[in-house]
């Protein structure tokens, strides 16, 4: 079964003002990520996994008259939370899941302990189970 | 040597390759190795036989080349354990592959079974004896089986080659278990291809992805382990559960790719070849004392295949088939399904009072097919508000797209009727 396991960073720090990190902390971070991301192709879990750009690179679109896109630029002052990057995984059962969001959840901060970044873990809909047919 | 159409080529090689493999595993011992040998023969002839034909004797040539494939990866092996650990020796199989030749191949008819049971081994979890499956004993690349799951090939790739490791850890022989252990053995088999058949019958809903057909795929193994294991009615139960539920394929999904449940379906459309085949089957197989869940389970696909018309449907015998199962099965949806089979013959009353006695159990109180059965019992008996409750916790429930799309226009149906 597979989740998408979504790594939402508080809006007011932005991006744990990873810029003004030390580069060490800054690499080991980087590291914790690769690694992780490694370890979940061999383990023949991982389905996908990226990064997105800045909040404020972002816009929202709408259909408009005609059918051209409407865009709002951000930031989006009303947004809480915003989604920094995604993994979907590919695992046995939920609890697998979950052991890796909270994997993801320890990437390392400014200070080498865990940031403790919340990851929303919701399923991705598929083929019904054969158990449940 | 006579030019080749690579969609048979492709065929052609899918049912050689356990042949290929279970001489070569006979002969070599080391599965993994030899299975990494069989799909580079696979690969060199998918390429060479649609251009220059296929040879006279296509699995000599295959054995012969992933025999070569193999030796050059002993010897590489070999060279580099005498770099490093200086020992000498390793001579033997080197030499003994050194000398095959194609003519050495010997199929042997017990193979696609051995190389089932190996590939579907309790050590391995679900996941990756599906993927070794498909790969070693189905003939199908790693980038065929990635894209069939929607996983990356790299991650396939790693899966299939964990599942070999936990093979090479258990050190399971490469020869047939016996009494017990093969009954076990056998159902695990058994479970692995009805997961396969699954996951193609219900994935193909709406979307034809250009993708390996993965319920074709299971049908076709299952033939052959219904060769291999004549003796067994099981076996030939779940390949009549196969067949006649794939007969109903084309008519399990709209337009829009929307499913149609069976009392809608258009059942002119319900390919007669297979639901014949597969009755015969089922027949042939219950005629055995031994009777499984596959084989009632094929018996209540067949009940539903033979009538005309829904009406027609023999529900008392489904009913009563559902409750054979239900003594030798303690899944629940058994029970679910029993309870819908009940209402049909006894009245709703009498299918709701079984749901309630099955929702006793708190997992299954509020599992979504409890909600969705009780949604649809709930509309037959008229009461549509109840109905439309439980409709939309089925579908918030369901891990099903089309599911829950389904669901989701049952309870907008009933909604649009009340306002």
């Amino acid at each position: 079964m597979k989740f998408m396991l979504m790594m939402n960073v508080p809006h007011d720090t932005g991006d744990y003002r990873i810029n003004q990190w030390t580069p060490e902390a800054f690499n080991a971070h980087i590291k914790f990520m690769k690694d992780l991301n490694r370890d979940l192709t061999k383990s023949g879990e991982l389905v996908d996994a990226q990064g997105l750009a800045p909040p404020g690179r972002a816009k929202i679109i709408r259909f408009g008259k005609g059918g051209a896109p409407v865009a709002s630029d951000g930031p989006f002052a009303e947004t809480k939370e915003f989604l920094a990057g995604y993994w979907i995984v590919d695992v046995e059962k939920p609890e697998r899941a979950y052991e890796i969001a909270a994997k993801a959840s320890s990437a390392p901060g400014p200070d080498g302990q865990p940031l403790v970044i919340p990851i929303e873990v919701r399923e991705v809909l598929g083929a019904p189970l054969p158990s449940e047919g | 040597m006579s030019s080749a159409h690579p969609r048979s080529v492709e065929q052609l090689l899918r049912d050689l390759t356990p042949q290929v493999l279970g001489a070569l595993t006979r002969r070599h011992r080391d599965f993994a190795a030899a299975e990494d040998a069989t799909q580079e023969a696979l690969l060199a002839a998918s390429m060479q036989w649609p251009l220059e034909g296929v040879p006279g004797n296509p699995a000599g040539w295959l054995y012969k080349i992933a025999l070569r494939r193999l030796s050059d990866h002993t010897r590489s092996e070999a060279a580099r354990r005498r770099r490093e650990e200086n020992i000498a020796g390793e001579f033997a199989i080197e030499e003994m592959l050194m000398q095959s030749t194609d003519t050495d191949f010997e199929p042997d008819q017990d193979d696609t079974l051995l190389l089932l049971f190996m590939c579907c081994h309790p050590s391995l979890t679900t996941a990756s004896a599906i993927a070794l499956t498909l790969r070693a004993v189905g003939g199908l690349t790693t980038a065929e089986i990635g894209k069939a799951f929607f996983v990356p090939e790299a991650t396939m790739a790693q899966r299939i080659s964990r599942a070999k490791q936990a093979i090479k850890e258990s050190n399971t022989p490469f020869s047939l278990p016996s009494g017990q252990e093969r009954d076990e053995r056998l159902d695990a088999v058994m479970h692995v291809l009805y997961l396969i058949f699954n996951e193609g019958h219900t994935s193909s809903v709406g979307e034809k992805l250009q993708r390996v057909d993965l319920s074709t795929e299971a049908i076709r193994l299952t033939r052959s382990l219904n060769e291999s294991a004549p003796d067994s009615p099981e076996v030939a139960g779940l390949l009549a559960l196969m067949l006649l539920t794939e007969a109903r394929s084309a008519a399990r999904s709209g337009p829009a790719g929307e499913l149609i449940p069976l009392d809608e379906q258009d059942r002119t459309r319900w390919d007669r070849a297979l639901i014949q085949e597969g009755v015969a089957l089922i027949a042939k197989a219950m005629s055995s004392s031994l009777i499984g869940p596959y084989q009632l389970q094929a018996a209540i696909a067949a009940v539903h295949d033979q009538a005309a018309t829904p009406e027609q449907t023999n529900w008392a015998q489904i009913q009563n088939l559902y409750g054979l199962l239900l003594r030798i099965s303690d899944n629940p949806m058994v029970a679910l399904n029993h309870a819908v089979a009940t209402a049909m013959v006894e009245g709703v009353e009498a299918g709701l009072s079984l749901v309630d006695a099955i929702a006793q159990d708190t997992r299954l109180k509020e599992h979504y097919r409890t909600h969705a059965v009780r949604a649809h019992l709930y509309e037959r008996a008229g009461k549509h508000h109840l109905a439309l409750e439980h409709y939309q916790r089925a579908a918030d429930g369901t891990s099903s797209l089309p599911e829950r799309n389904y669901l989701l226009s049952k309870a907008a149906r009933l909604s649009s009727r009340r306002s």
